[in-house]
C-alpha cells in the first residue's frame, strides 16, 4: 500500500517538474497574474470586488473576433479590442460603481454581478451560444522548440507581455502623481480626497487601467482559445478571484501573487494529475484555497496582523 | 411586550400573506402559467434559506446552491422507480440503486443531507469571514458541483434527472415555501437569532457580552443548508434538473433576489424572490410570443431578451435602492405611510 502510494507520489513529482508542464505553469501564471492586477487594483482604490471583469475580457474576444470574421488586418482588430474594452470599462465605472461608491461590499458585488450577466446575455444575444472565431494571431500558437521542450510561441508572448505590463504599472504607481493619488486613495479614500485627491480621476483610472490589462489578456486568451463564447474568460475570472483572496486582497502586490500562484499551481495539477483524477482538476485547486483560507486568511502573501473586515 | 407580540405577528403574517397570495393566483391560473407561479415558489423556499444565514450574519455564502445541489440529488435518486434507475444512473451504490422512498420521506432525506452537509462544511469555514469566507463557500460550491458531474455512483453524472415523480405541484411548493419562511421567522426571533443578529450589527459588541460568533454563525449555517436541502428537494420533484441547474446561474440568480428584495429581513428575501421571479415570467410569456404590447405600440421581443432585461433591471435597482426594494426591514403597518423607508439600518428588532 505504502509502496503503491510512493510510485503514485513519485510519478506525480516527476510529471511536475517536467519542463514543459513547468513553462506551461509559469504561462498560465502570467495570464492569471494580468487578471489579478485588474482585480486588485480597481479593488485597491474602490473597494469593490468587479465580478464583470471577465466580461470585459469576453468583450474584447469579441472584438477581436469581429475584425477577424471581416478580415481586417491583425493590428486594427488589436485596436478595436483596446477600444471596446476601454469604453465598456469606463462605462461601468460612471454608470454603475460611481454611483454605489460607499455601498457595502455585498451590494456592490452583487451590482457587478448584474453587469457580468448583462453583458454575457447581450453577447448571447449578439453572437449566439456557440460564439465566433478569432483566428487572425493564430500563428503564435505554434511551438518554438528549446532542447526537447515545446514552447508555444504564445506562452513566451504572455510571459514578456506580463512582465512589461507589470513593470510599467510600478513605474505609474511610484514615479507619476496620479499613481501616488491612486495609492494614496487605496489608503484611505476619505482622507486622501480630503487632501486634494479628486475621487472620479483616479477610480476612472484605475478602472481604465484594469480595462488596458483585461485588453491585453483578451489578445492572448483568444489566441490560446480561439472560440470566444458568451461564457468567454467566465472560468479564469472564478479561479483568479479566488486567486486574489487567498493572494491578500488589501496590497496590490500579494493579490497578484495569488493570482500568479493559483494559475500556476492550476498548471502544474493539470499536468502531473493522473488521467483518472484530471476531471477532479477543480476540486483540487478549490480545495486548496480553502486549505489555504483557513491556515491565512488574511492572506498568503500579506505580514502583520490580518485587518478585520466586514462583508 | 403585547405590542411587540402585535408587531411579530404583522411581521409574519406579512411574508406568509403574500406567499398564500401567490399560491392562490397560481390556482387560478392557465395550466402554462401555473409552472412560472410553482417555480416563483419553489425560488422563494431558495431565497428564504439562504436569507436565514446571509441576512442574520451578514456574511455572504455563495455555497448556499451546493446544499440546494445535494438535496436535490439526495431526493432525486432515492425517489426514481427501481427500475428507471439503470436507465440514467447505472453506477450507483448498491444501497442507494436498491432503496426507494416515496415523497415525503425524499423531501426529509434532502433537508437532512443539506444540513449534515452544512455542518462539515460549516464546521471549518464559519472560523473565517468577510471576502475570505465568501471565497471559501465559492470554493464548496466549484468542489460540490464538480463531485456531483463525474462521480456517478451518487447520482446521474452528467444526465439529467429523468423520471424523478413530478410530486411538486402548486399545493406542496405552497407549503414548502410557507414551511420554510416560518421556520426562518421562528429562528430569527428566537435567542439564537438575536444572538447572530447581534453579531451582525457589532461583532465585537457582541462578543463583549458573551455571544460566540462561531457558534451562532455555524448553527444559522446548519439550518439554512437544512432549508436549503429541503428547497432542493422540491426543486427536483418540479423539474428534470442536472448538474448545471444547481450551479453559477442559480447562486446569483437568488443571491440577487435576496438582495433586490432587501438582504436583512425576511419580508425583503420573500418580495426579492417573487418579484425578480413574477418579472422574470411576464417577459418569458413575451419572449415566446415573440413580441409585446407597449403603449400602443408592438415590440419585437427575440429570445434571450429576458435576461438581459432582469439583469439591467437588477444593476438598476441596486443603484437606485442600495437597500433593496424593502430598505432591508421587515413589514410593518407604520412603514406603510412612508414611501420610501428609511436606509436600512435597523436595531436588532
Amino acid at each position: 500500500m505504502s509502496g503503491a502510494l510512493a510510485s503514485v507520489l513519485t510519478d506525480f513529482l516527476g510529471d511536475a517538474l517536467d519542463a514543459q508542464v513547468q513553462v506551461d505553469a509559469i504561462g498560465l501564471g502570467a495570464v492569471f497574474a494580468l487578471m489579478a492586477v485588474g482585480i486588485g487594483l480597481v479593488f485597491g482604490v474602490l473597494r469593490l470586488v468587479n465580478f464583470a471583469y471577465g466580461q470585459l475580457v469576453m468583450a474584447g474576444g469579441f472584438a477581436l473576433a469581429f475584425a477577424s470574421d471581416r478580415g481586417w488586418p491583425v493590428a486594427v482588430g488589436i485596436v478595436l479590442c483596446f477600444a471596446v474594452v476601454l469604453v465598456l470599462s469606463l462605462a461601468m465605472d460612471v454608470v454603475v460603481f460611481r454611483p454605489l461608491r460607499g455601498q457595502s461590499p455585498a451590494v456592490m458585488l452583487i451590482a457587478t454581478f448584474a453587469v457580468a450577466f448583462l453583458l454575457q446575455s447581450i453577447a448571447l444575444l449578439w453572437f449566439g451560444p456557440l460564439g465566433k472565431t478569432a483566428a487572425s494571431l493564430a500563428d503564435l500558437n505554434r511551438p518554438v522548440s528549446v532542447g526537447d521542450v515545446e514552447i508555444r510561441k504564445i506562452t513566451i508572448v504572455a510571459i514578456v507581455a506580463a512582465a512589461i505590463c507589470l513593470g510599467l504599472l510600478a513605474l505609474l504607481l511610484n514615479r507619476t502623481s496620479i499613481g501616488l493619488h491612486m495609492r494614496a486613495a487605496a489608503m484611505d479614500f476619505q482622507t486622501a480626497r480630503l487632501v486634494g485627491v479628486r475621487a472620479n480621476l483616479v477610480s476612472a483610472a484605475a478602472v481604465l487601467i484594469a480595462g488596458v490589462l483585461a485588453a491585453v489578456v483578451a489578445v492572448i486568451l483568444t489566441v490560446q482559445f480561439p472560440t470566444v463564447t458568451p461564457t468567454f474568460a467566465l472560468r479564469e475570472t472564478i479561479i483568479v478571484l479566488a486567486g486574489v483572496v487567498v493572494g491578500g486582497m488589501n496590497r496590490l502586490l500579494p493579490a497578484t501573487l495569488g493570482g500568479f500562484a493559483i494559475g500556476y499551481v492550476s498548471g502544474i495539477l493539470g499536468g502531473a494529475l493522473p488521467t483518472a483524477q484530471s476531471q477532479y482538476l477543480p476540486s483540487f485547486v478549490f480545495g486548496l484555497v480553502i486549505l489555504v483560507l483557513l491556515v491565512r486568511p488574511a492572506g498568503l502573501f500579506t505580514r502583520g496582523r490580518p485587518t478585520v473586515e466586514r462583508v | 411586550m403585547r405590542r411587540d407580540a402585535g408587531r411579530a405577528a404583522v411581521q409574519l403574517a406579512a411574508p406568509v400573506t403574500l406567499v398564500a397570495a401567490a399560491a392562490l393566483l397560481g390556482a387560478t391560473a392557465s395550466r402554462a402559467n401555473e409552472i412560472h407561479f410553482i417555480n416563483a415558489l419553489v425560488a422563494v423556499s431558495m431565497v428564504v434559506a439562504l436569507y436565514v444565514f446571509v441576512g442574520n450574519s451578514g456574511v455572504l455564502s455563495f455555497g448556499h446552491i451546493s446544499f440546494v445541489a445535494v438535496g436535490a440529488w439526495a431526493a432525486g435518486v432515492l425517489s426514481v422507480p427501481e427500475q428507471e434507475k439503470p436507465a440514467f444512473m447505472p453506477y450507483l451504490f448498491d444501497f442507494l440503486a436498491e432503496t426507494t422512498v416515496g415523497n415525503v420521506g425524499s423531501l426529509v432525506a434532502a433537508a437532512a443531507v443539506g444540513g449534515a452537509f452544512a455542518l462539515v462544511v460549516g464546521l471549518p469555514l464559519m472560523r473565517l469571514s468577510g471576502l475570505a469566507a465568501g471565497i471559501a463557500t465559492f470554493a464548496v460550491l466549484e468542489i460540490t458541483n464538480n463531485v456531483l458531474r463525474y462521480y456517478e455512483k451518487v447520482g446521474p453524472g452528467l444526465n439529467t434527472f429523468s423520471s424523478v415523480p413530478e410530486t411538486t405541484d402548486l399545493a406542496q411548493a405552497a407549503v414548502g415555501a410557507l414551511a420554510v419562511v416560518v421556520a426562518a421567522f421562528a429562528y430569527q426571533r428566537s435567542r439564537f437569532g438575536r444572538q447572530l443578529r447581534a453579531t451582525r450589527e457589532d461583532p465585537a459588541a457582541a462578543r463583549a457580552v458573551g455571544v460566540s460568533i462561531y457558534r451562532q454563525r455555524l448553527g444559522a449555517f446548519v439550518l439554512s443548508g437544512f432549508l436549503a436541502g429541503l428547497a432542493g428537494g422540491l426543486y427536483v420533484h418540479f423539474l428534470p434538473i442536472n448538474a448545471d441547474s444547481v450551479y453559477l446561474d442559480l447562486t446569483f440568480i437568488t443571491l440577487a433576489m435576496l438582495v433586490i428584495g432587501g438582504a436583512t429581513s425576511l419580508w425583503g428575501a420573500v418580495v426579492g424572490a417573487l418579484a425578480v421571479s413574477a418579472l422574470d415570467s411576464l417577459l418569458a410569456n413575451a419572449e415566446a410570443e415573440g413580441a409585446v404590447e407597449l403603449l400602443g405600440r408592438t415590440l419585437d421581443v427575440p429570445a434571450g431578451t429576458r435576461i438581459v432585461v432582469v439583469s439591467a433591471l437588477m444593476a438598476l435597482v441596486l443603484v437606485l435602492r442600495p437597500g433593496g426594494l424593502t430598505g432591508g426591514r421587515e413589514f410593518s403597518l407604520a412603514s406603510l405611510g412612508r414611501l420610501r423607508p428609511r436606509p436600512a439600518r435597523e436595531a436588532a428588532e
